[in-house]
């Protein structure tokens, strides 16, 4: 498994300085390397105290962004979808998890592998898929793509097609929740190719600098594009460069849920009580390629996809997590995964009726005072050679 | 009226502005325990803390995207680059995610930003810190760019470039700072983006300039009125984009003859595309062929004896009025 991170000791500043007395302790301080098998994220209050519905929910989410995939996938094969289609599958549980802790003042923020968080945060299937499609009925009308999926009103700010472009608006808005002086966070999620640009370093700096409650999330998982980790990054952990800025930061596992929610409500703790930022790897892996038109056969293995998948799929192991806990039966979460594919195979049929966006609309939402022409204070020209 | 400086100016809009509405803050390199390298935010910090004037580290990426994120949010934040071409660093936050970000969310998400700062050359500083990147910032839909070349204009048009509600690039000049000028003193003093206009009237020909070049300009006109009888109209830009192209053509219609001059290098500059508006929509009304001064196009030289010859200056835009006349 040539670069992959998935074998990596996984470590962590946490408390090694001794200032997280308030936050849940990890068992696995320092830099011991914890041993995954003994470890019950089960047993950590954030979970513990999960009712039934809830852990249904948090399954039934993990599946439906699947088989929103799956489906997408597929209708970009036939021809209904252009340009990049990225997907999230293998990685359900980190925009899963990290989404199910939030409050009404947190925000989230993504790159342009963002369908799962946006899926995660209630965005339905058929607005996404829409989007896909190139339809009106898109979340962004057919104008963003892909990449760039949107829901302010679900604190959901995209979404962005630039690898580490969306790490300095992340900061910004923690920067905006602490200036309004709300208890609230951003989560700021990334790939590990983006911790190899400038910007996310810049912004490490004055996160911790200026003490603002972003929460950077590395969703590792191996690849930036086709360049395994041990190609394009020197250091390990990737985390550990947070160091160099006294923010905390750990290594976890991504393809258990329960682990994810237990870092992801402990960082939430530390912006929310101490405007503190986090920065948090979390080990995953993408089974399909970097986009749909990625061979995916020139930089790994398909025994390593396959190795992954029976043994870290997230999906499968908290099925069996939930079965063993006596919350649902396999019956069950057939039933889950059957509605899933349902829903998913509707969200086609929505965005096949749908419209294409009309061409007269392609000057509108460039500037919100062309389009909103009767609070207009400019004069002149704003588009030229429209014809 | 009170007569100022175009460094007051701003430091006066930029006060009323973040006096009037709390979202509004200024960041940027040296700008609150400095006073501002150039000292517009002078008394700022004193006055309104260090909550709304803030200091920032070399990090214009970071800043910039940061204030991104924050209007995003709803904030109004204004950035200030020590330079303008230092905004190269911060490209993607100003050309990506500022002027893109309504667009791609279908109007969802509005930005209103303001990235402001000296943009000009003259100053012997070298290629790295005379850039004028106007054009640029104009040639991508989603952003509004002005000029302004007066301290009335810089302020009234910085007031409406922190109101507005889309992101504003605000290109302003060093060595204009101490131009002082009369500027009327209401709170409510605004200037509209996108109104050009006519510092001095004339019949012979019109020289359309923004910037600096506008005051080149005028001493021009003094010449050829003075020297060669030529009655001379001068149009301000004032705002690339939105561009008065109105009265662009109402001034060419009058003339029938155009000089554009512009302190930008000409490849794909703003008067590449106001010649070619001029042709297109006003060509039977021209007596003559549309003529042009620029910056020479080499990067910026260092050296006092080479960038004062790369700037058109009076002598070389009076040589080309006279090629109409």
């Amino acid at each position: 498994m040539e670069g992959l991170h998935h074998d990596t000791m996984l470590e962590g500043n946490e408390n090694k300085k001794g200032q997280d007395a308030e936050v849940e302790s990890l068992p696995q301080n320092s830099h011991e390397n914890p041993d995954e098998s003994k470890t019950d994220y089960s047993t950590f209050p954030v979970n513990k105290e999960l009712s039934i519905e809830a852990k249904i929910d948090l399954f039934r989410q993990m599946v439906r962004i699947r088989r929103f995939e799956e489906r997408s996938l597929r209708a970009y094969q036939q021809g209904h979808i252009g340009g990049f289609l990225h997907l999230y599958i293998g990685q359900e549980a980190v925009a899963v998890g990290s989404v199910s802790c939030l409050s009404d003042d947190d925000h989230i923020i993504t790159a342009y592998r963002d369908h799962g968080h946006a899926l995660a945060v209630g965005m339905g299937m058929d607005e996404c898929m829409a989007e896909l499609f190139g339809k009106r009925t898109g979340c962004s009308k057919g104008k963003g793509g892909s990449m760039h999926f949107f829901a302010p009103d679900k604190n959901f700010w995209g979404g962005h097609g630039i690898v580490g472009g969306q790490t300095p608006l992340g900061l910004g808005m923690a920067y905006s929740i602490k200036y309004q002086g709300k208890k609230g966070s951003c989560l700021c999620f990334m790939g590990d190719g983006a911790t190899n640009q400038g910007p996310f370093y810049e912004s490490l700096n004055l996160a911790a600098l200026w003490e603002l409650p972003v929460i950077y999330i590395i969703e590792n998982n191996g690849y930036s594009m086709g360049t395994s980790e041990s190609r394009h990054s020197a250091g390990e952990p990737l985390a550990r460069r947070a160091d160099a800025f006294d923010i905390d930061w750990s290594v976890i596992h991504g393809h258990d849920i329960y682990e994810v929610r237990k870092s992801i409500s402990d960082a939430l703790q530390k912006a929310h009580d101490a405007c503190r930022p986090t920065v948090l790897e979390i080990i995953t892996y993408r089974y399909r390629g970097h986009s749909v038109a990625d061979p995916d056969q020139t930089y790994r293995s398909k025994e390593e996809i396959e190795e992954y998948k029976k043994s870290k799929d997230p999906i499968n192991l908290f099925k069996s997590t939930l079965i063993d806990e006596g919350v649902f039966n396999e019956e069950n979460a057939l039933e889950i995964d059957r509605q899933a594919k349902d829903e998913a195979d509707a969200s086609v049929n929505f965005s096949l009726a749908s419209p294409f966006p009309d061409p007269k609309e392609l000057m509108d939402d460039v500037y919100w005072e062309t389009d909103n022409p009767s609070q207009k204070t400019s004069e002149g020209t704003m588009f030229f050679e429209t014809n | 009226m009170a007569l100022i400086t175009y460094r007051e100016a701003l430091n006066q809009a930029l006060s009323e502005e973040i006096k009037r509405d709390k979202s509004v803050v200024l960041m940027g390199e040296e700008v609150a325990q400095f006073k501002g390298s150039y000292k517009v935010s002078e008394g700022m910090l004193e006055k309104f803390g260090s909550d709304r004037i803030i200091d920032t580290p070399i990090s214009e990426a970071a800043f910039s995207g940061l204030a991104v994120g924050a209007a995003m949010m709803g904030m109004r934040p204004v950035v200030e680059f020590m330079f303008w071409s230092f905004c190269y660093v911060a490209f993607d936050q100003i050309f990506n995610n500022a002027a893109s970000i309504r667009y791609m969310s279908g109007g969802l998400i509005n930005v209103p930003i303001v990235f402001r700062g000296p943009a000009n050359g003259g100053t012997n500083v070298g290629a790295t810190h005379s850039h004028t990147p106007e054009n640029f910032a104009a040639n991508t839909p989603g952003l509004k760019v002005i000029c302004p070349s007066t301290p009335a204009d810089a302020k009234g048009m910085l007031k409406s470039a922190i109101r507005d509600n889309d992101p504003v690039c605000v290109m302003e000049n060093t060595i204009l700072y101490n131009l002082r000028d009369e500027v009327p003193e209401e709170d409510d003093f605004t200037i509209p983006l996108g109104k050009s206009k006519v510092v001095r009237e004339g019949n012979d020909l019109s020289i359309i300039a923004h910037g600096n070049a506008v005051h080149t300009s005028i001493l021009v006109a003094q010449t050829l009125e003075e020297k060669y009888q030529v009655s001379v109209e001068v149009l301000d830009l004032r705002s690339i984009r939105p561009l008065d192209t109105e009265s662009i053509l109402s001034s060419v219609r009058k003339t029938n003859r155009v000089l554009l001059v512009e302190e930008n290098k000409p490849f794909c500059g703003i008067d590449a595309q106001i010649c070619f508006l001029i042709q297109d929509q006003a060509f039977d009304y021209l007596d003559a062929p549309i003529k042009r001064v620029s910056a020479i196009d080499v990067p910026q030289a260092y050296s006092k004896a080479l960038e004062s010859v790369q700037i058109p200056d009076h002598d070389r835009v009076l040589a080309k009025a006279l090629e109409l006349i």
